[in-house]
């Protein structure tokens, strides 16, 4: 209650004969929005589970700086200074609309307070917070109107463009700022009438704007003014309340717990059913996404957070390529169907399969589970695990592109994509040259060594990238670390069988390279496979710890175990390309370009997109087995990056992305102007030995050896 | 419609590396993989999808011994009703027309209105489906690409012709079909398939069950005897164009137009 008839503004006493009016509405939009949202919530009850509340801290944690903070917006200028700018006004309106709101009901709902410093600063604050947002809200609807931004196309086999009704709830912002402005515009100019106080001015905000402009209307009309205000402003607040839940603005209500409960694991695959263990999995009836139930409470929260900004498309490059993949519309095909077959009025329908009628087979399979889009969602929005859901889904149902097919029974019956013999794994280190300065002992348990390198299969058997495997080792041994290798024990680390949805045979993979890494008495793994390493880092449990190459590389050029010389070749400009899973998914950025920095006359050059934002060569694994439907190969695309950036020399840490790449050059028709190489392979040719004389032979001929891909 | 499909478990080429043993009569056979024979695992998907839209039951017989068995669940875990094992000593050593005699004999035991094999083995001679065929006195086609069925008693088939040509027939059941490979997409079986149906027996016939006469199978009765294998010496090696793309290109347009490969 308010003390002193002083304090009592006029306006309120306005609003009194329309109180019954104002509270139906409460009461009703109210309602409306408490319905609405349980209606909502229905296929979220249905949903498979998903453990979304350990950890408080750290996810309070990610709601202050992704939420909060707004941390991905700045990625993209425009809209996310724009959004920016919006959210920080509505988060300081929140008490400002809710202090308007109870202004039109009877005063006992009313929270008890007195007009101080403090109100009068928020006031002050508010004033130009709700003038930005209508501002943003103008500029957004041209933005929208006249610039239209290519990420906001839609596609015509994704259905119809979605712009007006983002400009239907811009507009409907605008005017709940206006009517608020009106309201306060209106009241403020009777007060000064009435020679009552009416606080500070806040000079060229919305409301003072107004209230100048109102100066010398008559009372009556002004009361008028301020109950239609009043009314406006709670009838198109209770209208967004509402009309939200149906489109793309949900996110406003959603995007706190989204964030919340996001996923706080980057590089892991969820289980196919949260609660089951592995043992236990042949129990399971049904495995993966088949049906919309078949997501997990999560997942459609995803669904229902998305604000369709497309970013995630804008990253991908399964869409940048014409893949008939798009993270955005993989998710708004979802939450159309949730909202069609979840319908407010009618019974629920009965779960359809998801893919044959929203989903083609080929769009789940393009993906190369890169994480562009994930790592760029402001709302942190999932689609890998969805991916590897319907993936799951797919394989539990037969339906496995026949040159999967292959690949993956080769896999079960002998270890490895190719089909070739587990005997032969360990061939690439026969090579009679390589052998003369390098050996490399398979670990038995008893031979002391602490170090296990493991492979993996494309560097096992492929003739080109069993380089790396040399170099890697011939570094390794500069190191003079004691290392081995498990031989033809080693099999396929399976990470791309798990992200193929193939979960049986990657656990009975996985099974057989946890029994042979500790009984092979190793400390610590080294791989030079960045799938190799997430598997072993994330999938695998129980195993030493596991580190990259370039990790090792870089610490010994950090402790001076690593020396240089200087690049023969000076006229060639580098780049380096983050691999997905050294970057992405596992935050090794620094690493391999301290290693480049530190060779001497190396000069390089960052393409547009490195980093977070590097673009995949097109996957690895299975991936280079799938045949997609695509207007162009990512490689190629990834390649024309690296001329963009002047770069002729393409450095990476991957040899999958090696093998893309190389092949792309070609196709590109660069192989006169560019090549490629893997990191170990260049520090291996770079590295400066104290060579000393082998069985009588030169220095420069073992120097020469060490040179990339020529050592076989 | 009860359909039988005839499968064989053969060393699968794509992922072995073959080699004759020391005697000269055969390929070494430690450390490879076998699995079942491609086309007919498209005759498994085919035959599943005809029940799954005309009805019936799909069983799948191989003559072989237990490590065969490995297919069989193989394709019951593709979704084949039943899988059924006959072996017996007696039946080693059988040529085609041997193989196609015990075939028979299991065939009269039951009541299949449709019986698929693949187009041919990977290791065979593309016969058994026809010799059954005749030893049944059903009527047979080979090469099928598309099987459509009319009614209780008619299909209406497509077959593949030499030069990319097709031709549709009618054919009337019971009959055989051999199945060519690309007629469909057969479906994928993994591990968790497999499991599924581990416990399901697989029941197994011997020649005293099928009423056969020891003397009209296995190798005594065998009149096609392999006398030799070998691997065809290398030719002459590919013609490598090591010049630039442009003269390259123009050589390959140039060779592929003689040759009769450009129109």
């Amino acid at each position: 209650m308010l003390e002193g008839a002083q304090f009592v503004p006029a306006f309120l006493s306005w609003l009194v004969p329309e109180w019954p009016l104002f509270l139906k509405i409460h009461v009703l939009g109210l309602a409306c929005f408490t319905y609405i949202v349980a209606r909502r919530l229905v296929p979220l009850v249905r949903a498979a589970r998903d453990p979304r509340f350990d950890r408080p801290v750290t996810r309070l944690g990610m709601v202050l700086k992704y939420w909060l903070g707004q941390w991905k917006h700045p990625r993209y200028k425009t809209a996310g200074s724009l959004h920016i700018l919006v959210f920080a006004g509505f988060i300081l309106l929140v008490i400002r609309t809710f202090t308007v709101l109870l202004a039109g009901v009877p005063e006992n709902f009313r929270l008890p307070g007195r007009p101080g410093v403090a109100s009068e600063a928020y006031g002050v604050v508010t004033d130009y917070a709700l003038t930005l947002v209508f501002l943003c809200m103008l500029f957004a609807m041209v933005r929208r109107l006249v610039f239209k931004p290519a990420r906001y196309a839609v596609p015509a086999r994704y259905g119809k463009a979605r712009a007006a009704d983002a400009i239907f709830l811009l507009a409907l912002i605008a005017l709940l700022m206006l009517a608020d402005s009106l309201f306060e515009a209106a009241n403020r100019a009777a007060q000064a009438q009435q020679g009552l106080p009416v606080g500070v001015a806040t000079v060229l905000s919305l409301p003072w704007a107004l209230k100048t402009a109102l100066a010398s209307t008559s009372l009556p009309v002004l009361s008028t003014l301020s109950s239609r205000a009043y009314l406006l402003h709670e009838v198109v607040f209770y209208f967004l309340l509402c009309y939200r839940p149906f489109g793309i603005q949900f996110h406003v209500e959603t995007s706190l717990f989204n964030v919340y409960c996001a996923k706080l694991e980057k590089g892991t695959v969820k289980p196919v059913d949260w609660g089951v263990g592995d043992e236990h999995l042949d129990e399971v009836k049904s495995f993966g996404v088949k049906t919309f139930e078949d997501f997990t409470w999560k997942q459609m929260l995803d669904f229902y957070s998305c604000a369709d900004c497309g970013r995630c498309s804008d990253q991908c490059p399964a869409n940048a390529v014409g893949r008939p993949l798009s993270p955005r519309f993989l998710t708004i095909k979802a939450r159309d169907y949730a909202f069609e077959h979840y319908p407010m009025l009618r019974r629920p329908g009965n779960g359809q399969p998801l893919v044959g009628s929203i989903y083609s087979e080929d769009e789940i399979w393009s993906c190369t589970t890169c994480g562009a889009c994930e790592e760029e969602c402001p709302l942190l929005v999932e689609y890998v695990d969805k991916i590897v859901d319907l993936r799951r889904g797919l394989v539990d149902d037969g339906k496995v592109p026949q040159s999967l097919q292959k690949a993956l029974k080769a896999l079960e019956s002998r270890g490895n994509p190719y089909g070739k013999l587990g005997k032969k794994r360990a061939d690439w280190a026969q090579a009679a040259d390589f052998q003369r300065t390098c050996s490399v002992p398979t670990l038995t348990g008893k031979n002391g060594a602490d170090t296990l390198y493991f492979i993996d299969s494309i560097t096992s058997y492929d003739d080109r990238m069993q380089s790396i495997a040399r170099s890697t080792a011939r570094i390794l041994t500069h190191l003079r670390e004691k290392f081995g290798i498990l031989g033809a024990l080693e099999k396929d680390s399976g990470h791309e069988v798990r992200r193929f949805g193939e979960e049986m045979l990657f656990q009975s993979l996985r099974r057989d390279n946890v029994q042979a890494i500790k009984a092979c008495g190793a400390k610590r793994i080294v791989t030079a496979d960045p799938h190799a390493y997430n598997a072993l880092k994330h999938d695998y449990r129980d195993v030493p710890p596991v580190e990259h190459i370039s990790q090792l590389i870089a610490r010994g050029v950090k402790s001076g175990a690593i020396g240089f010389k200087p690049l023969a070749d000076g006229n060639s400009v580098y780049t380096y390309h983050d691999p997905c899973y050294l970057g992405r998914h596992n935050q090794v950025y620094e690493e391999p370009r301290n290693v480049l920095d530190a060779i001497p006359g190396l000069k390089r050059v960052e393409m547009g997109r490195s980093r977070d934002r590097s673009f995949c060569c097109g996957g690895g694994g299975l991936a280079l087995f799938y045949e997609p439907k695509e207007e162009q190969r990512m490689g190629v695309k990834r390649v024309q990056m690296a001329a963009e950036a002047g770069a002729n020399v393409i450095v990476t840490a991957c040899p999958y992305c090696l093998a893309n790449m190389e092949d792309a050059i070609k196709v590109a028709g660069l192989d006169a102007k560019m090549r490629a190489i893997d990191l170990a392979e260049l520090a291996d040719q770079q590295i400066a030995r104290e060579v000393p004389k082998v069985e009588g032979r030169e220095a420069a001929v073992i120097q020469q050896e060490c040179a990339v891909g020529r050592s076989s | 419609m009860n359909i039988l499909v005839c499968v064989k478990r053969v060393v699968d080429t794509s992922e072995n590396e073959i080699a004759l043993n020391s005697a000269g009569d055969d390929i070494e056979r430690n450390d490879l993989v076998y699995s079942i024979n491609e086309p007919d695992n498209y005759a498994v998907e085919e035959a599943l999808q005809i029940a799954a839209r005309s009805g019936g039951q799909v069983t799948v017989v191989t003559v072989g011994g237990e490590d065969d068995e490995e297919i069989l669940r193989r394709e019951m875990a593709m979704g084949a009703n039943q899988g059924v094992l006959l072996t017996d000593d007696c039946f080693a050593g059988s040529d085609g027309r041997g193989v196609a005699t015990i075939l028979k004999a299991f065939v009269r035991r039951g009541n299949y209105d449709l019986i698929l094999t693949g187009v041919q083995a990977e290791d065979g001679a593309a016969q058994v489906g026809g010799m059954l065929a005749a030893m049944l006195d059903y009527p047979f086609a080979s090469l099928v690409t598309s099987i459509e069925v009319l009614d209780s008693a008619k299909l209406k088939i497509s077959r593949e012709i030499e030069g990319g040509n097709k031709e549709l027939n009618e054919i009337d059941l019971p009959c055989v079909l051999s199945i060519q490979t690309g007629i469909n997409e057969p479906r994928y079986v993994g591990m968790r398939g497999i499991r599924a149906v581990a416990s399901i027996p697989v029941p197994s016939y011997g020649g005293t069950e099928l009423g056969l006469d020891g003397g009209t199978v296995g190798a005594a009765a065998a009149k096609v005897k392999r006398t030799d294998y070998f691997v065809p010496a290398l030719g002459k090696g590919a013609e490598m164009f090591r010049a630039n793309r442009e003269e390259n290109v123009e050589k390959l347009i140039e060779l592929l137009a003689a040759k009769g490969g450009l129109k």
